[in-house]
Order: C-alpha cells, then structure tokens, then sequence
C-alpha cells in the first residue's frame, strides 16, 4: 500500500478505534451543503492525481483530491471531457467532493449524472479498510454496485480514495440558441424537443429567457438549430453563460440573499407557484427557488408532483435533504450501519440523525 | 413413484410444501400456486440450463398486495424465495432452492402509464423489454436496453441483473434508464426509491438494486427513461484479415470522438456459423467482422458515416460495406443476434461466457483464448460488445461425453479469471447468480466480500431473499483458493 493510503487508512482505524467523528474534507468549497459535522478532520485535498488516463477507452481513475480544474485540463488536451459537467464552486473543488455529493451540472438530463459516469472506486469504510469495488471498465455486473451507491452518500458510507470514471469525446460544435418565453411555454417546449431525436446538451428558463445547448456533428447542429429558432448566443458568451452563470452559479439569481432550495421534478411538472424566483434546469428536473418561505410549505408543493427538495444554501434548518419516509430511513440507517458500524464518517452531515 | 433421487426429495418435502400451500391459500387462488412435481418442472432452471433444482413450489401472483403477503409470509415462516422474471437469465440467478419457493413475477405484466412529455413509463416487473418498446413507439419514443433476449426478457430480471445489450456504449446499461423502483422488502414493508425524477437524495440506493439479483428486495414496479427513436440508423460492416487489426479500429473510432451506438466484433467460426445459419451476407473468408452502427439524426448520421468508412479502411479493413437499405441493415444484425444460436448448431452444448476486459487488452486475451482452447481440446467462438470490452466466448462441448461440461467450466473459469488479471471483469451483464461464485474470490478480496455480506444482512438480516447466490461464501472461497493452481 501506498505510504500517503495507509496514512489515511490509520487514520480511520484509529478514530474507529476511538469512537471519535471524522470530518472529511477536500477543498472544502461544499461545506455549505448537509449540515456541519463535527469532529477531526481527515484531509484528501492532497490526496490527488491521475493514476491511469486511457483516451483510446474514455476512462480516467484518480485520486479523489484532484482538483477538477487539473482533471479537465487533462482531458481537454485529448479532445475529452467528463459528461456530467460537474459544478466548480471553486478553484479548489476536487473530483472526490463532486463524486460524494452527487453534483452534476447542465448536460445532466442528456448525457447523463455524475453516478451514470462512475464505473468503480477504492474507498476506506468506517474500520479503515481499504477497498475497490467496480472497476475501469463499462459494464461490471461482479458484486453490488457500492461505487455507484457512493454517489450522494456525502462520505457517510466510505472515504473516497480513487474514482474512476466514464468520459466522453468533446462535441465537435456547440451552438446556444436563446427564446423568449414564459415559465410554462418553456417547460412544453424543452419536453416536446427532448421527445424528438435533437442534439440538445443543456436547457435553462432564467426567469425570462429560455437557453438552449446543441452539440454535435456541425450539420446535425444547423439543422437542429433551424428547427428550433431563437438567437444564437455568441460562443464566448454561451461558455460564460454555461458554465460560469449557471454550472458555478454565478449568474445574478443565484446571488440574492435568500436561501436557495433546489427542487428535483419530473421534467414536465408544471411550473410550482411558490413565493419567490425560480431558474429552470435539465428541461424541467432540477429547478431552483429563492425563497424564505416555510420549508415544509415549500415541500409540500414539491411532493404532490413526485418530487423533493434541498436546501442547498442559506438558512439552518432540521433537515436540509428531504425528510425520507420511515421505512426508506430505516434502509439509510442500517446501510450506515453496515459501511460504518461505529458511525464516525461525516455523521450528521446528510441526515442529522446519522 | 419417484424417478430420481431428486423427485425423492421433492416428495420427502411433502409436509413442508402442504403447510406452506395451505397458509398460501388463505391469500391465493388455487391456480396462482404450483406445488405438483410436473407443475414447478418448468421452473427447475433459467437460462444457464446446466444447472438444475426443482422448488418446494412456485407462486404467481396477480398482484402486489399477494407479492406482499407472500414475502411477509416467508418472513414469519423462515422460508427462502428466488424471484423470477421471464427465466432467460444466463447466470442461474433464478435457479431455484429446494426448500425455497419461486416467486413468478410474470403475471405482474402491465404498463401501467406512459407519460410521453415527461417520457418516461411505469410498468411492473414482468412486463416484456421489446413490449416496452412496442407500447412506446406510437409515441415516438423506445426504451433503449437491448439484451439478446428482450422478446422474452422482462424488465424485472433486467434490472435485478443490471443487464445490457448491443448499446450500452452510447445508452448505458439497465442502470442508466431506470429512474425510480418499488420494492417489498424482506420483511414485507413495501418502498419507493427514486421516483419520475432524475435523482434521489442520498446514497444511489437505485444503483444498488441494480444487478442485486434479487438478494436486497422483490421488485414490484419501476419507473423507466424513454428516448425518442433516433431519426436514422445505419450500420456499417467491416471484415479484417487479422482479428488484431479488427481491435485497433475499435480503439480509433472511439479517439476520433465518435461513439456508435452499438460496435461489434465476431472472430471466424463466429462469422462462419451466423453465416451459414441464416445467411447474413458475412464474408466468410474475414478472420475478424465488425458491425458499427451509428444513430441520431440524419445530418448526424451521414457526417460520421463518412468518417468511419475512412478510418476502417485506415486500419486495414478488406472490405467495408454500408447497408444499402433498411433490409439490409436488418440482415447484418440478424446475424449478430444470432449467432449464439449459429454457434450452438456446431456442437451438441456451448457454454456462453460473459467477461469485460480494458480494450487494449483484447489481442491479448484473445491470443490466451486460442491457446487454452487447444489445450482443453474444445472449440471457442468469439462474439464480443467491442465497443464496450465485453466478450462472449462460446465454448463448444459435448455434454453426454463425460468431463466435458467439467473441462468447459474450467475453461471459462481460466478465461474469467485472465479477465480479472488484465483489469477487467468476470461479468459484463450476465450476472454472477450461482455461475460466477467461484471467480468472485478472485476478483474480490475477503475484506470486500465481507463487505458486500454486510450489505446483504443490512437489507435481509434472515437471508432468505435468494440465498447462495451473488456473493460466495466465506468457506466456499477458502476452499476454492486452495484448489491446485491450474497450469496456465
């Protein structure tokens, strides 16, 4: 075993030993989501690099501390990227802290999440155990899917050591068209596109104008394009506006004050009337709210159109993940029990309960 | 009177199976429970027919209020259950337990919604895979996982074995395309994970049921990811003089940044058998065939078909040919698809296997198959997912010769485990179920097993959800691993 793995497999051994919390922590640009844990911190910031990069077979494994910005400057060397678009919210965000919060950015809905993309990971459980489950290959059917199950469990399961991951070629051309439209004519529309075989690779309703992405071959583009109007966007402006605005949420909605629920719909639920702004994503599937209203009144509405909601920044509430139903609860709790019997990952930090 | 010493047992168990039918009764019509030796004969296997158990007895449920009780009342009674879908499973993963009862989810066959705009359906497990389709096309939609056996198969038994098809490289497996599932649990609670939404929050407990084999819960309804019929397809063969050539083109498409929506490759004998079986128009003189299909929209489809022409003649390709019309492209498949049927015409048995391997590994791993081949004495034909890295070396024997089904398991046990050795993996979308249990200790370390244990008991603490299967036992490893090392 490596000297810098072991360092970090003691660690764990010790704390279990101990019964004592660990907070695990990377660049630390995602303390804003779960709640605060407490305890010692186990640090990966420097736990990073690539371990194997085959362009020829879209796969790369690496060290969980590595900093997204490393990663894709690697690939986009080699004419690839990772298909789900993970957000930035920092220079120092790392691929293990994308992974472990499940963050996936515009493309989400047409080239897939950030758990479609995982294909194995090493991880240290809760007794410091170094395992690998999955591997660097496609399809994997051996054993359960702990790698994927990884994804969203925000390191309450397992310690991210290495993830490797699906990429895909860089899109040949991209053209970003902009409509006007109001919040339900661009829900119908993105859906009624997204049932037609177009090219589209990302969507965005901002409040009043309705964005939409296409990538592909150039003439698959163009035609697209014809078909679906509006104003080209200039290409400087579309990656200021894809990635900067909406990926990192710089744009000026995700910069008021009051806290920001992101809602998780089926893509053509109606637009909610809830008090406050909303931005559209992924055609309709991820929508974000400023509001200060009533976490449950917010909820509420999101439940009766099969759907959940997070409060992904601001405020301090009881549960900031959707309260799961008691039976489903129960399959989280002894889940944690079976990766952490001690429960000294990250407790408290997605559910407040363990 | 009993026949064999099987049926024996199967009539021994007769106080077991009365109890068990009598208290299934008070939920159950007489006809939805199977307990006479030629009613459950059937059931004796799935698709890996090599191996073969008779059941205390098999339940079909109509609905999941009956699945429910079922579940609760081998719950209360401690009696295991293996779930059950169409049966076309190639691992044995539905190979029933002599003190178990089979629970047939066949009957729960409904679409029950399909919601166009939001393009996704709610269906219950035994629905169909290609009746999915079928009942989604009016809308200009399909759902995109393809096994061999998706006329048959039912998308219960896709998703408990997480299964694939010819375009997983562009679609994904079973995995990507599900969104939300129900399950009864093994105490008979009934739960929903995931929905019509694209995610849950949490740990992806969505992917963990998938490829679970039934072992963490009984499946009752999923929620599925439609997408629209591509505009045009159109399918491109190439044959080669060197299987090697063949893998280097494979590797160059994909850095030319195109991704086919299936990429296929099949070696002589394979070629040579789907061939003569049902006349594909396949260079029979080819070492190495493969097919590239490329989907999307039309412009899409002719930009990159061009592309593809070129690079196959690039890398050596004989010959290269684009289908001239759907008929054609049709033909060119069929003999794809066919061709484990093409390959079983050549020899009395074959024995499927169902590895991964990185793809630069291919030549080598093909070199080792060719050489255990001569060494074993048994023909092998190779079909693979190229794209994808998953191969399906056929094995040819002669099951009434005796050791011959023994030299073919250990044949693909060498083939496996070279699998896992060159980083890869013992199973692409075939599933371990009882076949694969001997090769988990080699691509698994104790620790990690204990792990997956774990998991199990978390989910299942009595064990009765389709046990013995997946995950090998602690001793089942320690004695494999002390088996004398073959030579290799």
């Amino acid at each position: 075993m490596n000297p810098d793995t072991a360092l970090l497999a003691e660690q764990v051994r010790q704390a279990y030993e101990d019964r004592k919390p660990l907070r695990i922590r990377g660049g630390s640009t995602k303390d804003f989501l779960g709640h605060a844990s407490p305890g010692e911190a186990l640090d990966l910031g420097t736990y990073r690099g690539i371990r194997n990069y085959q362009p020829k077979e879209l796969v790369l494994t690496c060290r969980a501390g590595t900093t997204l910005d490393e990663l894709e400057a690697v690939l986009e060397a080699q004419g690839q990227m990772l298909p789900f678009e993970p957000p930035h919210f920092g220079p120092r965000s790392t691929l293990g802290g994308t992974i472990a919060c499940g963050l996936s950015g515009p493309a989400r809905p047409y080239w897939g999440a950030a758990r479609d993309a995982v294909l194995g990971v090493q991880l240290l459980n809760g007794r410091g155990q170094v395992l690998r489950f999955g591997g660097e290959v496609m399809k994997n059917v051996a054993g359960y899917d702990v790698a994927r199950l990884m994804v969203g469990a925000l390191g309450t399961l397992g310690v991210l050591l290495e993830v490797s991951l699906r990429l895909m070629p860089r899109p040949a051309h991209t053209q970003t068209l902009v409509q006007e439209r109001t919040a339900s004519e661009a829900l119908t529309a993105m859906n009624r596109w997204a049932g037609k075989p177009l090219p589209m690779s990302a969507t965005c309703w901002d409040g009043a104008q309705l964005f939409i992405r296409l990538s592909g071959t150039p003439g698959a583009v163009r035609r697209a394009a014809q078909e679906i109007g509006g104003e080209p966007l200039a290409p400087e402006a579309a990656v200021q506006f894809w990635q900067t605005k909406i990926r990192d949420q710089q744009h000026g909605f995700f910069l008021g004050s009051d806290p920001l629920w992101r809602l998780s719909l089926p893509q053509a639920a109606p637009p909610l009337s809830l008090p406050g702004e909303q931005l559209v994503e992924w055609g309709g599937a991820q929508r974000w709210l400023r509001s200060d209203q009533s976490p449950d009144s917010i909820r509420q509405a999101v439940e009766t159109q099969g759907g959940h909601a997070t409060l992904f920044r601001g405020a301090e509430i009881p549960s900031r993940f959707h309260p799961l139903p008691p039976s489903l609860k129960q399959v989280h709790r002894r889940l944690k029990a079976a990766f952490d019997p001690r429960g000294i990952l990250n407790p408290g930090r997605l559910y407040p309960d363990f | 009177m009993p026949s064999s010493p099987e049926s024996a047992a199967f009539h021994r168990a007769h106080q077991r199976r009365s109890a068990l039918v009598a208290a299934l009764r008070a939920f159950l019509p007489s006809e939805a429970i199977l307990a006479r030796e030629e009613e459950v004969r059937p059931y004796e296997c799935d698709g890996l027919s090599a191996y073969r158990q008779l059941p205390l007895l098999v339940v079909l449920p109509r609905t999941v209020a009956e699945v429910q009780k079922i579940v609760r009342l081998c719950h209360q009674k401690g009696v295991p259950l293996v779930a059950r879908g169409a049966g076309t499973g190639l691992s044995g993963g539905a190979l029933p337990l002599a003190d178990g009862l089979v629970l047939s989810l066949a009957r729960l066959n409904r679409i029950l919604a399909i919601d166009p705009l939001n393009r996704t359906a709610r269906v219950q497990p035994g629905v169909r895979n290609l009746a999915l389709s079928e009942a989604a096309a009016p809308y200009g939609l399909y759902y995109a996982p393809d096994p061999s056996s998706q006329i048959a198969c039912t998308i219960g038994g896709n998703i408990a074995e997480n299964a694939g098809g010819v375009h997983c490289l562009k679609y994904g497996l079973t995995v990507q395309n599900v969104l939300g599932i129900r399950f009864i649990a093994a105490d008979g609670t009934e739960i929903q994970v995931g929905g019509a939404c694209l995610d849950s929050p949490g740990p992806d407990l969505l992917a963990l049921f998938h490829g679970s084999e039934g072992r963490l819960g009984v499946l009752v309804e999923a929620t599925v990811r439609l997408l629209p019929r591509p505009e045009r397809a159109q399918v491109v063969l190439a044959a080669f003089d060197d299987l090697e050539k063949a893998g280097t083109a494979v590797g160059e498409i994909i850095a030319a940044g195109i991704l086919p929506a299936g990429l296929e490759m099949m070696d002589q004998l394979a070629i040579r058998a789907a061939e003569d079986f049902v006349q594909a128009g396949y260079p029979r003189e080819a070492a190495a065939l493969l097919l590239c299909e490329l989907d999307g929209t039309d412009a899409e489809v002719s930009e990159t078909l061009a592309q593809v022409h070129a690079l196959l003649l690039q890398c050596g390709a004989t010959q290269v040919r684009t289908a001239r019309d759907e008929a054609e492209r049709a033909r060119f498949w069929q003999g794809r698809k066919a061709a484990f049927p093409a390959v079983g015409r050549l020899a009395p048995d074959y024995y499927c296997m169902d590895g991964t391997i990185p793809r630069r590994k291919l030549p080598e791993v093909l070199r080792h198959i060719a050489e255990l081949s001569q060494r074993y004495g048994l023909p092998v034909a190779n079909v693979f997912h190229a794209g994808d890295g998953n191969l399906h070396p056929l094995i040819l024997y002669d099951a009434n010769q005796p050791g011959e089904l023994a030299r073919a398991e250990a044949l693909g046990g060498e083939i496996l485990e070279r699998c896992v050795a060159v980083g890869g993996t013992i199973t692409g979308e075939h599933g371990v179920g009882i076949e694969k249990l001997p090769q988990m200790c080699v691509q698994f370390r104790p620790a990690e097993l204990d792990q997956f244990r774990a998991l199990e008991q978390a989910l299942d603490p009595q064990g009765l959800l389709n046990p013995g299967k997946g995950v090998p036992s602690p001793r089942r490893c320690s004695e494999y691993r002390q088996l004398p090392k073959r030579a290799s």
